[in-house]
């Protein structure tokens, strides 16, 4: 569940939000649109705690998992290493690998990885993370077609009893995710 | 990058080496005098004969272990002072002052100090570990504080422990500083760590040995601890930095310092 009330948050001098509201369920998918530069992500970051300077009133029921706008991976890390770090449990991070098709390059190192490899690398790692509420910034950039479509599936698996709060400028990625728009303007 | 010609590393190494003696050896022979210039065979055969005593290698000993004493203390101290700098403002504000003023002051000053406090065999520690520890300090700090704000968010959300924020984030963002910090470090503690020794006359000393010749006017013995602290120093160096890069290479900092692809 997440509860946003009456929420007033200013960026760099410019009203971002003045009394935005937004009620989400326990479960679920919904995707944020809007141009750019409209809040969608200061909005994922403030649901997250990340940025805790604004006014009114947030409730984030549950764990949150966060597949950011960056790949943000730890460099010092192979990718079966960046996913076994928020899980702990090798079998569930071989796996989450293997299921967006990096199953044979686990041990690959970011600096070694595409762009595309990366960006499963760290959708796998959101996924791996025990939580209750997943955000997605951006999630399939840098993705093609095939693996786009396979990890959305994915996603949609793994995370059917979850909430999903997404931002994405792609209407096909939005209907494939099955997510309800919430436009902010 | 552009290259230097065909030739391996090693061997440009050993060219340049050998124009320099070239040089030593002509200045040498137009100055003609041993007690002024002496020339590089009369040093060698000098320290050759300094290799056969007992006394060589216990001024040796004692002069590496009190100066790797004090590298070490200063190293320790410094990754401390540093960590505790860079995560705590009063801190830093209480401390920057005092590392400022370390930086500024003469080697040779705290050496005089130091004869008044303390034990002069403990001068050479005490003055080496002086000189490290501010850029220890200084680069610990420095690398603390370019750990990656992305990464650190990242950590946030993935409710790292305190122990994996260390290893995955800091660590790898000090290491090229420490490591940097180590390297320029050792130099720097031979130097002040010799010249302690030669004003504190520390027993069984390399300084003291200098001193002595100096005293003498035995400049070829002079020319040949002066050489042979500039090989122990390089070897050292050669050694430690070894050890550094192996560290880093088993805990993956080398693969760190590779920037990630761009989406």
């Amino acid at each position: 569940m997440i509860s946003v009330k009456n929420l007033k948050k200013r960026f760099d001098g410019n009203v971002v939000f003045d009394g935005f509201s937004l009620e989400l369920p326990d479960r679920g998918a919904f995707a944020l649109t809007g141009p750019s530069g409209c809040g969608k992500t200061t909005l994922l970051r403030l649901i997250c705690g990340l940025d805790r300077d604004y006014g009114g009133e947030i409730e984030c029921g549950g764990a949150v998992s966060y597949v950011f706008q960056e790949n943000r991976l730890f460099p010092t890390l192979s990718a079966y290493g960046n996913v076994f770090e928020v899980c702990r449990d090798k079998e569930k991070a071989l796996s989450l690998l293997s299921s967006v098709g990096l199953g044979g390059d686990t041990d690959k190192y970011p600096a070694q990885m595409s762009g595309g490899m990366a960006r499963r690398v760290a959708i796998a790692r959101a996924l791996a993370f025990p939580h209750d509420i997943l955000l997605l910034d951006e999630p399939f950039t840098a993705l093609d077609g095939q693996i786009k479509a396979e990890v959305i599936e994915l996603i949609k698996r793994l995370e059917v009893d979850k909430l999903i709060l997404a931002v994405s400028h792609d209407p096909d990625e939005i209907a494939a995710l099955g997510c309800e728009e919430i436009r902010i303007k | 990058m552009k290259k230097h010609g065909s030739l391996p590393a090693p061997a440009r190494a050993v060219i340049a080496l050998a124009f320099w003696i070239g040089v030593w050896w002509i200045a040498a022979l137009i100055v003609g005098r041993e007690v002024l210039i002496p020339s590089p065979p009369a040093v060698a055969v000098q320290l050759f004969r300094l290799l056969g005593t007992s006394e060589f290698y216990l001024s040796v000993l004692l002069s590496v272990a009190r100066i790797t004493a004090g590298f070490a203390a200063a190293v320790l101290l410094g990754i401390l002072t540093g960590a505790l700098c860079a995560v705590s403002a009063p801190a830093d504000t209480l401390l920057s002052p005092l590392f400022s003023v370390i930086r500024a002051t003469p080697v040779a000053s705290f050496i005089i100090l130091a004869l008044v406090w303390i034990n002069k065999e403990l001068i050479p520690v005490f003055i080496s570990a002086l000189m490290v520890l501010p850029v220890i300090h200084g680069n610990v700090r420095e690398g603390i504080l370019s750990a990656d704000p992305l990464l650190i968010e990242t950590a946030a959300i993935f409710r790292f422990t305190k122990k994996q924020k260390l290893l995955r984030i800091y660590m790898p963002a000090v290491s090229p500083y420490l490591s940097a910090g180590v390297r320029t470090c050792l130099g720097l503690a031979w130097k002040a760590g010799v010249a302690s020794e030669v004003l504190c006359f520390a027993t069984h000393s390399i300084g003291n040995r200098l001193y002595q010749s100096k005293v003498y006017l035995e400049t070829t013995e002079m020319f040949a601890w002066t050489v042979t602290v500039i090989g122990l120093s390089m070897i050292i160096e050669k050694l430690l930095m070894a050890a550094v890069s192996a560290w880093q290479r088993k805990k993956n900092y080398d693969i760190g310092k590779k920037p990630e692809k761009a989406l």
